[in-house]
């Protein structure tokens, strides 16, 4: 195997790999890929009031059920003096509060924290989950007329089950209600009257279904009950039906709290139960909802990563992480580009200060210690000093310079130029000695083409690192970095001619194409 | 127009400095010979042993203390050179013409005294001008004399002929002429002239100032069309010989001809560098396809030499670059 094909299949790989964790980060973790995505957070509080008669006491309230669709960040039970249990059954969770004598008026809390995610995975049916035969309701005399003629009038109209239903629903809800409609819906049509109503009148056309009581999420609401609809069991899956207006499909911010025929609350030892719920409405970043789910559920990638790191440390890494960034960015204007810096890595260093300082103030700091410090190392350039007792003397008189900035600005009350510690001294101090060997042996003109090309590569660096979303990418996709080395592998084989190479023989060009050769 | 095409520049056969450094110099040049040539006194002991003329070397500074001893060393030589053994490109080198009791004179005519060569050989041995910026020695060589050939073509300096050889064949020339704003170094940076030479014959081609086409030099207003290099068959064979002598298979030699001693070799650089195409206006790959075509490397010298001048030449137009293979569509080992 040539070595060139090595290397592409190792850059290969490794691209695979850092996209791949991407992906996986992005699609199954829901690690959003723009730093500006939200999620509206929901805490739904269901308050359970009933009178205690002094005897044993059982609360059993149901649970709404865990879906893909959904992610409950948090769940709190509370009731002082009673004991709690969760329990699960394949009809769904239930919460149960007990206590052995109790009287008065009590209550009982149950508080949830959930958001909805972009998944829209529909869960396999469980056993459990598949309906039974529908029993054929028994309708009294003018009732069982009534329903008939219904029906009759519905199926006219319908090609299947799916239309049939919402016919129905729709005919049950019409405005003009012609008597048949009237004498079903009785008057006394309450929700669960209705409900019923509609699963009845299913069950005897063979149609399984069952109910399913939720949640609309608003914002900010009070006193809230829950919603009737209607789940229809339709060629192997259950159909949401709105009982009012017979649309189908679960509505945006609807939260399915119970599904199937099980009370949504039972006391025992008590009266008067009643049940509200209450909603408030949270805005999140979604990224810190991804963490926080994938450290609840241990995902592997997110257990051992930079995020289990103390906060401080994962501070350090955000700016650590950018530097790679900083590196393509060098490797670029180097090699594609051929701008000439002076030190291959300084200008990622005075792109890290610059962050710190903000664009302006760092370049105008920058230039101002750079131009100060090659005026005095002119100075002690003729007082015949060792290198390396030079190169300390400018270290100091950096600092020196460093802290009249400060001070000076200070007393001139500009609070920009106190940044200037940010810059990293010996480094500076480096590029004082060598520019001005620069200038010496090689005139000021290389000493500009240097320092300026520094200086753009470290503008530019700044710019790309200080970029909200790559910023943001780098943090929380480390696995970028693999990527970021598949392509500096890439650009190390670039043996093609650099920008500034087409500026310097152009001369030849022309010489060339007049056949002068 | 400001910038060449890429592919005009290909089609020329030009190698930039990306392909330069991963197709000829990783390729060709060990790392661990490089000292060989990196090292100016290492490689002024080889040339030695291989019988190649050098400038003769009248001392050697070490040590920060023996700076002291400078006077002593210097006390018997009117004219001198004081160059850092790792200095690159032509750095830190000090050139004195005239010698009168503590005053020094540069070929410029400035006069400097002892306690600044002094400083500029404390500067020397702290690694001022060494690559990497590491301590460095110091070696004081005689000065070459000026071959008459080339006095209506250098202004306050010595011209240097750097060749190309690629694997022991020479493959490219390039006269390196001091001027007034280069301040008499022979550095193409600086503002010397570069003239391309004819492989075959030694003749100039054409010459460059700062990338752009001269005609005359620029002080001395000679026109380059007459300016024929002597020994040019004995220049050749040197070049070719500094391949045995290093190992290196890509390297320029930078050759100075001496009036009284003849052609020397100066310095031996193992990245040299591509403005030598300007200068010739011809790319480097075409020559480097016809040398990695070849099956063997020829052990003598003196027939690479030949070869080399046969095949290169200018005049006999045998090889239009663009039909030529470059580099870039071999077949990769």
């Amino acid at each position: 195997m040539s070595p060139k094909l090595r290397l592409y299949i190792l850059v290969f790989l490794i691209m695979g790999l850092g996209i791949g964790l991407i992906s996986y980060k992005h699609f199954a973790l829901g690690f959003p890929l723009s730093p500006d995505d939200k999620k509206s957070v929901w805490t739904i509080e269901a308050k359970i009031d009933f009178i205690a008669r002094g005897d044993p006491v059982i609360v059993s309230f149901a649970l709404p059920p865990k879906t893909p669709n959904v992610v409950f960040m948090e769940e709190d039970f509370a009731s002082p003096g009673y004991g709690f249990s969760e329990l699960a059954s394949p009809a769904g969770r239930r919460a149960q509060w007990s206590k052995r004598t109790a009287s008065g008026p009590q209550t009982a809390y149950y508080r949830l924290s959930m958001y909805e995610t972009d998944q829209f995975i529909q869960p396999p049916i469980a056993a459990a989950d598949l309906p039974a035969e529908p029993e054929k309701p028994e309708f009294d005399g003018v009732l069982k007329t009534a329903a008939i003629t219904l029906l009759d009038q519905v199926r006219s109209k319908s090609a299947n089950t799916e239309i049939f239903t919402r016919e129905l629903i729709r005919t049950l809800n019409s405005n003009t209600p012609d008597q048949n409609q009237r004498l079903l819906l009785n008057d006394q049509s309450s929700e669960d009257y209705k409900t019923n109503l509609i699963i009845h009148l299913l069950a005897s056309e063979g149609i399984s279904a069952h109910i399913v009581r939720g949640l609309y999420l608003n914002e900010g609401r009070k006193r809230l009950s829950l919603t009737n609809f209607v789940e229809v069991y339709i060629g192997g899956r259950w159909l949401l039906f709105n009982q009012n207006t017979g649309e189908n499909g679960k509505p945006k911010n609807f939260l399915v709290w119970q599904r199937g025929d099980q009370s949504l609350l039972d006391v025992i030892g008590g009266k008067n139960s009643k049940i509200s719920f209450s909603i408030i409405k949270s805005i999140q970043s979604t990224r810190n909802l991804a963490v926080r789910d994938s450290i609840s559920k241990q995902a592997g990638l997110i257990d051992f990563s930079i995020y289990s790191l103390p906060i401080e440390q994962q501070n350090a890494f955000k700016m650590i992480l950018l530097l790679p960034i900083g590196a393509l960015i060098v490797v670029i204007m180097r090699l594609l580009i051929g701008i000439r810096t002076s030190g291959t890595f300084m200008p990622i260093l005075i792109a890290l200060a610059l962050i710190q300082t903000t664009l302006l103030t760092g370049i105008i700091i920058f230039l101002t210690v750079v131009g100060t410090g090659l005026l005095i190392r002119s100075y002690l350039s003729r007082l015949n000093l060792l290198f390396v007792a030079r190169i300390s003397a400018v270290i100091i008189v950096v600092i020196a310079i460093m802290a009249s900035i400060s001070i000076i600005s200070n007393k001139l009350g500009i609070d920009q130029a106190m940044t200037v510690t940010f810059f990293p001294m010996i480094i500076l101090s480096w590029t004082i000695e060598r520019m001005s060997v620069l200038w010496e042996e090689d005139g000021p003109r290389e000493v500009f083409i240097q320092g300026g090309g520094s200086l753009l590569t470290a503008v530019i660096a700044y710019l790309f690192m200080t970029n909200r979303t790559i910023e943001y990418l780098t943090f929380n996709f480390p696995e970028l970095m693999l990527v970021n080395l598949a392509l500096i592998l890439i650009l190390g084989q670039y043996t093609g001619y650099r920008l500034s190479e087409l500026y310097r023989f152009h001369a030849l060009e022309r010489r060339n194409v007049t056949g002068k050769r | 127009m400001l910038l060449a095409s890429a592919k005009k520049l290909r089609s020329f056969g030009i190698i930039g400095m990306n392909q330069r450094n991963f197709g000829l110099i990783s390729h060709y040049n060990p790392r661990h010979l490089y000292p060989l040539v990196d090292d100016k006194l290492k490689t002024k002991l080889l040339a030695q042993e291989a019988g190649i003329t050098v400038p003769k070397l009248l001392g050697t500074v070490e040590y920060q203390h023996d700076v002291k001893l400078l006077k002593k060393i210097l006390q018997p030589h009117a004219q001198f050179v004081i160059k850092p053994v790792k200095g690159s490109g032509g750095k830190g080198i000090l050139v004195i013409t005239e010698h009168d009791h503590n005053l020094y004179f540069k070929p410029s005519g400035d006069s400097i005294q002892l306690a600044d060569i002094e400083r500029h050989v404390s500067n020397i041995l702290s690694g001022l001008h060494s690559l990497g910026g590491k301590p460095d020695n110091v070696m004081i060589e005689s000065l070459i004399q000026l071959d008459p050939v080339f006095s209506d073509y250098s202004y306050e300096g010595i011209p240097d002929l750097r060749i190309i050889v690629l694997c022991g064949y020479p493959i490219m020339a390039m006269l390196r002429l001091t001027t007034h704003v280069s301040d008499g170094k022979a550095n193409l940076h600086q503002g010397a002239v570069g003239v391309g030479i004819d492989m075959g014959t030694g003749h100039a081609l054409h010459a460059v100032q700062y990338g752009e086409p001269v005609l005359h030099h620029p002080d001395t207003r000679k026109t380059f069309s007459e300016l024929v290099i002597p020994h040019w068959d004995k220049l050749l064979q040197l070049a070719a010989a500094c391949y045995e002598m290093t190992g290196l298979g890509y390297l320029g030699a930078d050759i100075v001809l001496d009036r009284d001693q003849g052609p020397m070799i100066i310095e031996l650089n193992a990245r040299p560098g591509l403005s030598i195409q300007v200068a010739n206006a011809a790319g480097l790959a075409p020559r480097v396809a016809v040398i990695e075509a070849l099956k063997a490397i020829d052990p003598d010298p003196q027939s690479r030499a030949a070869f080399s001048k046969q095949q290169f030449t200018a005049n006999a137009g045998t090889h239009p670059p663009r039909l030529l293979r470059t580099r870039s569509d071999d077949p990769k080992p």
